[in-house]
């Protein structure tokens, strides 16, 4: 039967090991070996390397929305982590405990046109979705997918899981030979070693998997989540071997374990086991007397506390081990009285508020935290209760939803804010527009004009460079100088052939402003264009002062038109969500309630049956010592008569001497002997009814069979 | 309705079914997504309502990796105005090490140049390290994104 037992908790055990990669870890890798090219990504990274998955996930999909939204998608940053950032989502959806809408992510990414790499990596993460959610056929379904390059980044992992995955499945030859591998792999010390011994033992192979497990139990490391394997692997192979009958080697493995690990109380109790087991009972009394004095709310320090009276009863000190045994018939009725306190309390609502303060989850370590909370009636088996699986997730799922909760009414809180902000725009903004609009009418015409003019001279100036029309350059003195020769001129040809002297000093001036606008064609030419490039900078300027203007004004009506019907949306899914998160929260937290109940009702029922044990043990105890006391004063009575016939025989012959020489009788008669204590049974102890008042030559009550270490949440 | 007076029912040692646990984490991932597509939505509009492309501008911090230089607090001003400070909690200290970026400000400024000046204290090696230092920043017409990065050993800058 509990050879079943171990074989049972070394499957869970070596099927909840999860690979050893930490959150960290797997976000750290989300960057990829380049450097961060987008500082939004980053800080999704920094709020996930936080255990901020809302937000980051939320971040990284308003940047996928914004980027898919993009004309030219290639251009924005986030294009160079693309693919990590789509896997990331996906691995932040699963620490956000969102199985499904990451494996649906995935499936799109395996199903799409990638590189063999991005898809033995998606496939990767479905699987291990899979054996999260323990569906271990499909979980070995989709990692046979697995064919060809596998990423650098998971070359120690996709092994680890696929090992893990063939172990579920029963296919433990496989999982051997993956795990021989990765042993020596120092990112997974420990865990590959004590995955490889829990698969030798699940394949039969039982001498090969002690000494696998053997080794483990002797690594030599500073990290603490290796040494806690260490710890683990002698456990579970002390109480193997304990069970197997081998209690020398049993306590050897259980010496192991250190005294202040997580697995310390049970190896304690272990220890105590095997001793008692060699019949060293004195020496069992070590381990078992420090575990006793442990916090009394672990199962393990409650069952030692009749291993203590026992081992003393098996050394015939029933005394001590009837007072041990009132001792610990007080402690279980303490103990059962503070969970009738913790179940009151929980029924009344109060452990939901206790757990959910906001300090708890200022540290990484909440479910540490949770620990130190106040001693209250509400919290004292917390410690015990957050070993269970069910109630650990159930407990995540309310702070998510507690959280969300809050977002909520804050977000709605925002809206009306948004909705004030727009109106103190609107009011603004209004009145001013339309002046603003018809003086940028009239200036937006009048720019359109010069641009036209300036249009018109840049095409002459080009034209010119083919076809040179030196007209186009004269100035406007040399133009006015011209029109009044012409001028002349047509007066003297009216007047007649006498004026020739004037029409020869007219030619002459007119061939000088000829003469210099031909002459100087080239050098007006340059100064023009370089006259339209001065323009040309104007126009720049005047463009930019459009473009802003353009946009101040756009973003001006952007600042509060377009937003009613967003705002209007959101603000009723937001009223919805509310409500169903108010609704799921009531749901949870009534479910976590029951789970505490239940496993408190659970400890109440072993605590009882301790009590009855107890009671009958410190009966019997009482009545082993009283028997003991008799038998000693019977023993000292029959050693009296026995003096007593000796001295009267003395006496008889005395006398008869005396007789003989004639000398008076003496005082011979000896005082009867005096019990040294008085009955030790206390007047609080009940004998239950139907005690049939003959009890066994020994204690025949003992604690009940050790149990063995329980599995390490997924 | 009926679900908040079960929730306030007295709370029985009821059985517990594997099913009835799943089912309900199956309608709580349900409302995380819907929860997230509001969030995202509420983003994309906080983004154009209250930091649009011509005004925004955003600050963000960064520590030098392998730098082990451990930040406790930052300052920031623009154009001589306190804009930013943040005391960083152990989690942030650890996430910025691990190459978390953290955007410590964002806010609209005109186009044109700024003078923005940054203090840091920290601890590097175990020596306490205090530094002040400045850099312009020119903003545009699209978004502005300038990274401040930490080393212990210096701030450095960088325009995005």
């Amino acid at each position: 039967m509990m050879g079943e037992a171990v074989v049972r908790v070394v499957v869970i055990l070596a099927c909840s090991l999860v690979p050893a990669m930490s959150v960290l870890a797997a976000a750290e890798k989300a960057t990829g070996n380049g450097a961060l090219k987008d500082l939004y990504f980053g800080e999704a990274l920094f709020n996930a390397y936080q255990e901020n998955y809302f937000d980051a996930i939320s971040r990284l999909d308003t940047e996928l929305a914004q980027y898919y939204g993009l004309d030219e998608p290639d251009l924005n940053s986030l294009y160079y982590h693309i693919d990590n950032v789509e896997f990331s989502v996906g691995d932040f959806e699963l620490y956000f405990r969102m199985h499904n809408r990451a494996s649906r992510a995935i499936k799109a990414v395996i199903e799409g046109n990638v590189e063999a790499s991005v898809r033995n990596e998606a496939i990767y993460r479905l699987a291990k979705i899979y054996y999260q959610k323990q569906q271990p056929l499909m979980a070995l379904e989709s990692i046979e997918k697995v064919t060809g390059k596998v990423p650098e980044k998971l070359h120690f992992e996709e092994p680890l899981l696929r090992a893990q995955i063939y172990m579920e499945n029963s296919k433990f030859p496989e999982a051997i030979s993956l795990l021989r591998g990765l042993e020596s792999t120092e990112e997974l010390q420990g865990y590959a070693g004590y995955n490889l011994g829990a698969a030798l033992f699940m394949n039969g192979n039982e001498a090969e998997g002690i000494a696998q497990l053997d080794k483990v139990g002797k690594i030599v490391s500073l990290n603490p989540k290796v040494l806690a394997m260490r710890d683990k692997a002698n456990l579970v192979l002390g109480f193997r071997l304990l069970e197997a009958g081998q209690a020398e080697q049993a306590k050897q493995y259980l010496l192991r374990v250190r005294l202040t690990g997580p697995f310390s109380n049970k190896a304690l109790l272990g220890v105590g086991w095997a001793l008692a087991a060699l019949g060293k009972f004195d020496r069992a009394l070590v381990p078992w007397t420090k575990l006793s004095r442990r916090n009394i709310t672990d199962k393990s320090v409650q069952e030692v506390l009749l291993g203590v009276p026992y081992a003393y009863a098996k050394l015939d000190i029933f005394g001590k081990a009837a007072v041990l045994y009132g001792q610990a018939l007080d402690i279980y009725s303490k103990e059962i009285s503070r969970l009738d306190a913790s179940v009151a309390s929980i029924r009344e609502g109060k452990f939901l508020k206790a757990i959910i303060r906001d300090e708890i989850k200022t540290t990484k370590n909440w479910l540490i935290n949770l620990r130190e909370l106040p001693d209250a009636p509400e919290t004292y088996y917390l410690t015990q209760m957050m070993a269970s699986h069910d109630f650990q997730e159930s407990l995540k799922n309310y702070f998510d939803l507690t959280d969300m909760e809050q977002r909520l009414t804050h977000w709605t809180d925002y809206l009306d804010a948004y909705d004030e902000i727009i109106s103190i725009r609107s009011a603004y903004y209004e009145p001013l527009l339309p002046t603003i609009e018809s003086q940028f009418r009239a200036l937006d015409s009048k720019m359109k004009l010069r641009v036209e003019q300036r249009d018109k001279l840049d095409k002459r100036l080009k034209k010119m460079l083919v076809a040179p029309r030196t007209e186009l350059l004269i100035t406007v003195e040399e133009r006015q100088a011209l029109q009044k020769i012409g001028f002349l001129e047509k007066q003297l040809h009216d007047q007649g052939p006498d004026v020739s002297t004037l029409w020869h000093r007219l030619q002459r001036l007119k061939g000088i402003i000829n003469w210099n606008i031909e002459t100087e064609y080239h050098e007006r030419f340059t100064k023009a264009t370089e006259h339209l490039q001065e323009l040309d900078r104007h126009v720049k300027r005047l463009n930019e002062i459009y473009g802003s203007f353009v946009r101040t004004r756009q973003a001006a009506t952007q600042s509060y038109k377009g937003y009613d019907n967003d705002i209007q949306r959101l603000r009723v899914k937001m009223r919805g969500a509310l409500g169903k998160v108010k609704v799921l929260l009531s749901r949870q937290g009534h479910l976590i309630e029951v789970l505490a109940v239940n496993e408190l009702e659970e400890r109440r029922k072993r605590l009882e049956e301790y009590q009855v044990k107890a009671r009958f043990a410190m009966a019997e105890s009482y009545d082993r010592a009283n028997k003991a006391k008799q038998e000693r004063q019977l023993e000292e009575e029959a050693k009296k008569v026995e003096a007593e016939k000796a001295a009267q025989e003395k006496l008889k012959q005395e006398a008869a001497a005396s007789s003989a020489t004639g000398k008076p009788e003496q005082e011979t008669i000896a005082q009867p002997a005096v019990s040294e204590t008085a009955p030790t049974v206390p007047s609080a102890v009940s004998i239950p009814p139907g005690n049939p008042g003959v009890l066994p030559v020994g204690p025949t009550v003992q604690p009940s069979a050790p149990e063995m270490p329980e599995s390490a949440p997924k | 309705m009926f679900c908040l007076l079960l929730a306030c029912s007295v709370v029985n040692g009821e059985e517990v079914a594997k099913e009835q646990i799943k089912g309900l984490d199956e309608q709580v991932q349900d409302i995380k997504k819907d929860v997230l597509g509001i969030s995202t939505e509420l983003n994309l509009l906080e983004e154009k309502l209250l930091f649009p492309s011509n005004t925004q501008v955003s600050f963000f911090v960064s520590v030098a990796k392998d730098s082990g230089f451990e930040p406790d607090g930052i300052e920031l001003k623009l154009d001589d105005k306190e804009m930013a400070s943040h005391i960083y909690s152990f989690k942030e200290v650890e996430a910025l090490q691990k190459g978390g970026v953290q955007r410590v400000f964002t806010g609209n400024v005109r186009t044109g140049d700024h003078n923005l000046q940054v203090t840091v204290i920290g601890k590097k090696g175990g020596s306490k390290f205090h530094d002040t230092a400045s850099h312009s920043v020119s903003k545009g017409v699209g978004p502005k994104f300038v990274e401040i990065s930490l080393s212990g050993s210096g701030i450095g800058f960088k325009d995005w």
